[in-house]
């Protein structure tokens, strides 16, 4: 078997997912655009030597509907002969388009494979693919769907994680971001987006607020009181019945923020890096998704975790880095508290509450972070892990080079 | 001729559904055929202009015929059932001419559907016409194309809960929605409008069979739409916790149809229609909430020798929250009510009660002042025995205390009625002792209602060892006569709902006492199909109280040489009292804390109280415990002759104490079980934990053969 090496890594820098965001007036297939035209140039690439592109994006309607893969990268300029596929996996899409990217390469199949993702929650929003998950009475019923806000508030209620305790987390995550970004940390991958006339309209992530305090976050209202109050707190007991009352304490400062973003990474073969006079920066040691309960719902990162650590032979004090996408607060305190991790090895950048989660691309954002930190603290393991709709979670562990 | 077809001197068919044999038309194989020929009536005589259905009888159509319902035996037979009518509908519909629905009385379920079919629905302007889809009640759904066109006529949002509701609507609020198009002031007034609208509009089309429909309320496939389908089945389990399909289904039909064209959703809908009529749940609710529930309303348990009884003067005697609504119910239902307790201010506190609800019903809209008005003017409040003069029946509802409750009686029964009724309202103290207080022992009966009483539809009636036939026939047609719901049952300690609801109470208190978690006791148990959780109940009657009844038994027992046997769920109900001082609601410290302000919640010491002795006990033991301890229970009181029929047994705990409607009530439950699987997990119970689980003689004999509970 062939190891996968990550040869580059490119991202946008995440605008605010709404009318005056300053990535709103990109289209989705321009947020790649500058992405894919970077990886030709940094890397002096023959496009016709990429076997495929595979993009992940979870709302595929409109602009972002009918494989933007494919059109994407013809839209970019690549040749015409290096097909696309589009993958849904939910907040996963960007992790497993570049875990499949990965082991096309593996298998041998396929020397060079471009992986990553794109989301442009500004305009098209999330929900709008609609779905047989929650719109089936049938399905919705059976399955217990409950929207992901309760669901990081049931997590929360069953750990018992406080208001405070989630609060202080996303304040922390905002002061990391903000330490990063002053220390230059993603520069290395960070790719300007520009207006149709040229002038730069984002080249920082938008959403990170340094004068982010305790205070300020306590005034926020709970967001998903009102839909809990509904129904959906009783349909979360039903499944939880040691629940007397679920505790709302996530709100828009302590979860992910909702923007527009997309990232690629180039991934191939030694023989191919060699032919191409490419670096390698890290390699895949080895992936893994699992399927856990749908109701409460973003429980996956520990399983996929853990999987993935047992298929690379490796402990969980093995990892050195972990960057746990952070959806809602909640996720990521329970993966540190479930796997008992040292919390400074987490997302030590900063995360999604502070720089935003554009959907199907946030797994090659999260997977390029952990490179780029791997090099600069010259440590050997990372693993990225994200919760995942319906019950999913996915985990990828690479190793620097 | 199940429909009658005439033609009139305008070329215009009307057709008078009139049942033969019966009070009301209904939808069934009869009246079918009498679409079938109307039908080919139609496509026969081109020289008719236009069709006026109407009905012969009071109503207009009343549904489908439960009885055919009920017989049916597969799924395909169900849906092949509502095809044939639906085809008859469309055909209706779409047969070029006018049609009309003259609505000359109430039309619910296929009988509004029926009207839905028509071009154009006429109603009679009258306070009884009642409109609605109410086969959610016994776990069906509007399987005659209700669900697809109530929904394209008025929109999803206004049709979707008339239907999980079954509310009925008035002809006023009919033409509100726009499910009525006109309204008329007589039959005649009505034929006259229905002409009229044929001349006018010959080739007349339905909304959803035009080019350019558009759905009313807005477009329920995508934007705003998504939410309410994403949060909808939620909104139906924040109160049936997933135990009634029926509305899931509707909201199926509805969720479906608007995916695909009109006839492709008519055959979805007859689907989903199929399966509900195939389920456990509606089949239990048609057998208690239909069939035994009508049985007694009709009085078949009822000696039917005995002349019908109405009571004119009713004195009740304790104006306490008991009392007070006696007073009320009997007074709203045009009785003559002295309201008596201690003092003349103490009974007028108690027509308070009355002054306080009426005034509500009056600011709701639901009562003219004068209507409240005349219902309190029969209350009269006093404080002296003698104003009982002229009662024919008394109602004593004063403290469970033997002595006050001789003294009362005594006292009353000097002034009322010599061949009056006595009854007590107890629901702990044997009524054949307390007979003896009154000069007419045969005269006295128990009539235990239940608080609130003004909400609580169920009295149970309670014979005593005198109490004669006459008496008991009496005391029902007083208890339908305040328009509640009898049940009889024989004297025993606790009779029958009081003693099978505190096996529910004390089984939650039991598995407390074992270490489980108190959330899930309550939570499991809503999903087990019960209103309210054990250890909210507990509160609710206190403790304190629990304890007092506990050793009053007991004593009782021991005087009679009888075995006492604790319910272990006792030691919570203990160690709360004595340890903690923890009496329940009203001392606001219980099992429950109750802040001032938000909601009342468990209280977060009780896990340290009674901690976790071992993992905790599978969902489907507990869920099995908390409806077993009662089924069992039931059981016994079934074959100790407590209660006497399966009927009063079942209707008695739905509207008692809330026992799983869906599972029929609390025999039901053994009967869908099926009594060899029952009697099996019965003992399985028992070996696990303890004999209040084992099974009675009567029924595992039943179970040798899997024969149900008669």
């Amino acid at each position: 078997m062939s190891h996968a090496f990550i040869y580059d890594a490119v991202r946008t820098a995440r605008g605010k997912g709404k009318k005056g965001g300053k990535a709103h007036e990109v289209k989705p297939t321009d947020l790649l655009k500058p992405l894919y035209q970077a990886l030709e140039q940094r890397n002096k690439l023959d496009t016709q030597k990429v076997a495929d592109v595979l993009l992940g994006c979870v709302t595929q309607v409109q602009e972002q509907g009918a494989n933007i893969a494919r059109v994407s990268a013809l839209a970019a300029g690549w040749n015409q002969d290096v097909p696309g596929m589009t993958i849904n996996r939910f907040c996963a899409s960007g992790l497993e388009a570049c875990n499949s990217a990965a082991m096309k390469v593996m298998s041998g199949q396929d020397s060079l494979v471009v992986g990553g993702g794109v989301e442009s929650m500004s305009r098209c929003a999330m929900g709008a693919d609609g779905g047989a998950w929650y719109l089936d009475p049938i399905l919705n019923n059976d399955l217990g769907f409950i929207p992901q806000g309760v669901s990081a508030d049931l997590v929360a209620t069953l750990e018992g994680f406080t208001r405070e305790d989630v609060d202080n987390f996303a304040v922390q995550s905002h002061k990391k971001a903000v330490m990063a970004w002053e220390e230059k940390r993603f520069q290395k991958s960070i790719v300007p987006l520009k207006s149709m006339m040229g002038e730069v309209l984002l080249a920082q992530d938008e959403l990170i607020r340094p004068d982010a305090s305790l205070e300020g976050l306590k005034g926020l209202n709970p967001s998903f009181q009102k839909p809990g109050d509904y129904g959906f707190d009783t349909t979360a007991r039903r499944k939880y019945p040691m629940v007397e009352r679920v505790q709302h304490v996530h709100h828009a400062g302590n979860s992910s923020g909702i923007v527009d973003g997309a990232a690629l990474m180039l991934i191939g073969n030694e023989k191919i890096g060699k032919e191409l006079n490419l670096t390698p920066r890290a390699r895949f040691v080895a992936t893994a998704v699992i399927g856990s309960e749908p109701t409460i719902m973003l429980t996956g990162p520990t399983p996929s975790a853990q999987l993935a650590c047992k298929k690379a032979g490796l402990k969980i004090s093995d990892i050195d880095l972990f960057e746990v996408n952070e959806a809602f607060a909640a996720v990521v305190l329970k993966f540190i508290k479930d796997l008992d991790i040292d919390k400074n090895k987490v997302n030590v950048n900063g995360g999604a509450i502070a720089m935003g989660h554009p959907l199907g691309a946030t797994g090659a954002v999260i997977l390029n972070t952990l490179v780029d930190e791997l090099e600069r603290t010259k440590k050997r393991y990372g693993l990225a892990t994200l919760c995942v709709g319906a019950g999913m979670g996915i985990a990828t562990i690479i190793e620097r080079l | 001729m199940s429909i009658k077809l005439e033609m009139n001197k305008e070329n215009i068919l009307i057709a008078t559904i009139d049942q033969a044999g019966r009070t009301a038309n209904v939808i069934n194989d009869e009246s079918r055929k009498g679409f079938e020929s109307l039908i080919k009536k139609l496509k026969s005589d081109d020289n008719i202009e236009g069709v006026i259905i109407t009905s012969g009888k009071d109503d207009f159509v009343v549904g489908g015929d439960i009885d055919a319902i009920y017989a049916i035996k597969n799924e395909k037979e169900a849906f092949e059932v509502v095809e044939t009518f639906k085809g008859f509908l469309r055909e209706l519909e779409t047969c070029g001419r006018p049609v009309i629905a003259a609505l000359n009385g109430t039309a619910l379920g296929g009988g509004l559907e029926l009207a839905l079919a028509c071009h154009y629905r006429i109603a009679l302007d009258e306070k009884k016409l009642k409109l609605g889809l109410p086969e959610v009640m016994l776990g069906l759904l509007p399987g005659a194309g209700g669900t697809q066109r109530l929904a394209r006529l008025i929109g999803i949002q206004n049709a979707a809960p008339l239907m999980f509701e079954g509310r009925k609507l008035s002809a006023t609020e009919g033409q509100e929605l726009g499910i009525i198009h006109e309204l008329a002031s007589t039959k005649e007034d009505m034929m006259e409008k229905a002409s009229k609208w044929i001349r006018k509009n010959p080739t007349p089309k339905q909304p959803w069979d035009k080019k350019d429909f558009q759905w009313p309320g807005g477009d329920p496939v995508s934007g705003e739409a998504m939410n309410i389908w994403a949060v909808g089945p939620s909104m139906i389990n924040q109160k049936a916790w997933g135990n009634y399909p029926a509305p899931i289904y509707i909201m199926a039909c509805l969720f479906e149809g608007t995916r695909v064209d009109f006839d492709t959703a008519l055959r979805i809908e007859s689907a989903y229609f199929a399966k509900c009529v195939l389920s456990k749940e509606s089949h239990n609710m048609i057998n208690t909430l239909w069939y035994q529930l009508n049985d007694i309303k009709k009085g078949k348990y009822r000696l039917a020798s005995v002349p019908k009884y109405t009571a004119k003067k009713v004195g009740v005697i304790g104006a306490g929250m008991m009392g007070a609504g006696i007073a009320y119910v009997s007074a709203s239902a045009g009785i003559d009510v002295v309201l008596k307790d201690v003092t003349n201010e103490s009974a007028d506190k108690g027509k308070d009660y009355s002054r306080n609800l009426l005034a509500k019903r009056v600011k709701k809209g639901k009562m003219t002042e004068a209507k409240a008005e005349e219902i309190l003017s029969r209350i009269k409040p006093t404080g002296d025995a003698k104003d009982f003069e002229g009662c024919d029946l008394i109602v004593e509802a004063v403290f469970e205390k033997r002595e006050l409750k001789a003294k009362v009686t005594k006292e009353a029964s000097e002034h009322m009625l010599k061949d009056g009724i006595f009854a007590s309202n107890t629901s702990t103290l044997p009524i054949t002792g307390l007979a003896e207080q009154y000069p007419h022992p045969e005269n006295f009966i128990g009539l235990h209602f239940f608080s609130p009483v003004d909400k609580m539809q169920l009295v149970e009636i309670i014979t005593g060892a005198k109490t004669s036939p006459e008496t008991l026939a009496k005391s029902f047609d007083y208890v339908q006569q305040i328009n509640k719901i009898p049940i009889i049952v024989n004297d025993s300690r606790g009779f029958y709902t009081s003693r099978v609801f505190q096996t529910y109470v004390m089984e939650g208190m039991a598995l407390l006492a074992e270490g489980e978690n108190p959330a899930s006791i309550e939570t499991l148990s809503f999903m087990a199909g019960m209103p309210v959780g054990p250890l909210a109940l507990a509160d609710e009657l206190s403790l304190r109280l629990m304890a007092e009844i506990f050793e009053t038994t007991k004593k009782d027992l021991l005087a009679e040489g009888k075995k006492v046997t604790e319910s272990p769920g006792m030691e919570v109900v203990f160690k709360l009292l004595n340890e903690f001082k923890r009496e329940g609601k009203k001392a606001g410290a219980g099992l429950y804390e109750y802040p001032k302000e938000g909601k009342k919640f468990l209280w977060p010491k009780l896990k340290e109280v009674f901690p976790s002795k071992k993992a905790p006990m599978s969902e489907i033991d507990m869920r099995d415990r908390i409806l077993f301890a009662q089924a069992v229970e039931a059981a016994r009181c079934y074959e100790e002759k407590v209660v006497t029929n399966t009927g009063d047994a079942n209707v008695g705990s739905i509207f008692g104490w809330g026992f799983a409607p869906f599972k029929g009530g609390v025999l039901q439950f053994i009967n869908d079980y099926g009594t060899r699987d029952f009697v099996v997990r019965a003992q399985d119970l028992t070996k696990k934990y303890g004999p209040r689980f084992s099974p009675p003689a009567s029924l595992v004999k039943l179970a040798e053969k899997n024969a149900p509970i008669t």
